[in-house]
């Protein structure tokens, strides 16, 4: 009964904040609205017991997409919104309606028996030699999708460096934050990010066997190389250097590598021969974290605008 | 014994949801920024102490109460310095610089 109300109190205030978002005027707003969303979705998974899901919303939802938000509206010139014709809207809304509709339809009128393979997953997990079975899921039984995602990331990292303007080509991206030499994030900065590194290690270690994982855990280590960033005790890497550029590209490759290598030795693309599955993820695993907390640091500090060699 | 536990960790968690109270309805209806800091300040450190105290008893084993404690340093110490940062901002805007 507790567990019911509790339940729809945070159905009713992740309706009501998405509605709330999506009804301000102010960007600034919005994107707080947004973040508050995501920390109340990552409720609502933990409610359901999904905690890897809840970890990564909490993570990558809330947190990574909240701060690019931030600065990519600080970096937007602020614009009149004209209000688009009543047409318009009325158009938008009914495909959104639809959509939700959709959506709302393949929830509630499922097919019985559900169609599922978690008893599947159950019973071939340990010749993955993991321990979650949502790990299982990510790097043996749908690794295709974990690739291609890891691939997205690095995508989406070439489309903000598109937007360099040409002097800055191959420069940096400025990150600190103005004082930020006085006052007390440095301090918080030297105190929190060896724990915080220690925290995402973890985090990756421990997915194998309970909720956690190399996004949540890349995330946080991402999150400690902004703050170190931010705070003034490191700047950010040229983008023109190729060890950076290994750096972001080793996931993928080595991913990539292991990938191919299975055709051969175990028969299909993405496939591991059995006695080397646990190592195999593992190393995977951990050239996984390092790309993707360089490219999630990188997506927040933007495009480079510092010129190459003319130091502010 | 069982219910002296059920009953300290009752009424720590009560004690920490009532600063929660108090700090969300001092963040709604305080003037200024200052003092709307200072009050949710009170329910990230008091607030989250208290309810973690409670479930200290609680916890399955010293491993799980030890990530609480943690954790609610964790959040104490990026209260202060988020608490700060944004003091520093609401004073220099106040000032018109």
């Amino acid at each position: 009964m507790l567990g019911l109300a509790l339940d729809l109190l945070i159905a009713a205030l992740v309706i009501g904040v998405a509605l709330w978002t999506v009804r301000t005027r102010d960007d600034f707003a919005a994107i707080v609205g947004f973040v508050a969303y995501g920390l109340l979705l990552t409720l609502a998974w933990a409610r359901l017991a999904a905690y890897d899901v809840a970890l990564t919303e909490a993570a990558i939802g809330g947190g990574v997409t909240g701060v690019i938000l931030l600065r990519a509206s600080i970096r937007l010139k602020p614009v009149a919104t004209a209000r688009k014709p009543i047409g318009a809207r009325i158009l938008v809304g009914l495909l959104c309606a639809a959509i939700s509709a959709a959506l709302a339809a393949v929830v509630l009128l499922p097919m019985t028996p559900a169609p599922s393979l978690a008893i599947e997953v159950r019973t071939h997990l340990a010749s993955t030699g993991l321990g979650n079975p949502i790990a299982g899921v990510l790097m043996a039984y749908r690794a295709l999708d974990t690739f291609l995602e890891t691939v997205v990331v690095l995508l989406a990292l070439f489309g903000v460096w598109s937007l360099t303007p040409d002097a800055a080509w191959g420069g940096r991206p400025a990150m600190a934050v103005p004082a930020a030499a006085f006052g007390p994030l440095p301090l918080f900065g030297r105190l929190l990010i060896p724990v915080g590194i220690v925290i995402g290690v973890y985090i990756v270690w421990v997915g194998a066997d309970a909720p956690g994982g190399k996004f949540q855990g890349a995330t946080i280590l991402a999150a400690m190389w902004i703050l170190a960033m931010m705070a003034g005790l490191t700047q950010a890497p040229s983008i023109g250097r190729w060890r950076l550029r290994l750096l972001l590209a080793a996931g993928p490759i080595v991913f990539l590598a292991i990938g191919l290598a299975g055709i051969p030795l175990a028969g299909a693309f993405l496939a591991y021969p059995e006695a080397l599955a646990k190592p195999l993820i593992l190393l995977i695993e951990v050239a996984l974290t390092l790309s993707i907390a360089a490219t999630l640091g990188l997506l927040v500090a933007g495009p480079p605008d510092v010129t190459p060699g003319v130091e502010p | 014994m069982t219910a002296l536990v059920a009953l300290f960790s009752t009424a720590a968690i009560g004690a920490g949801i009532i600063f929660f109270l108090a700090g969300t309805v001092g963040l709604i209806r305080f003037p200024d920024g200052l003092t709307r800091l200072h009050a949710l300040t009170k329910a990230d450190n008091l607030g989250l102490g208290l309810i973690v105290i409670g479930l200290l008893p609680l916890s399955s084993s010293v491993g799980m109460a030890l990530k609480l404690v943690v954790i609610w340093a964790l959040v104490q110490f990026a209260g202060a310095t988020v608490a700060q940062l944004i003091a520093r901002v609401a004073r220099s805007t106040e000032r018109g610089e």
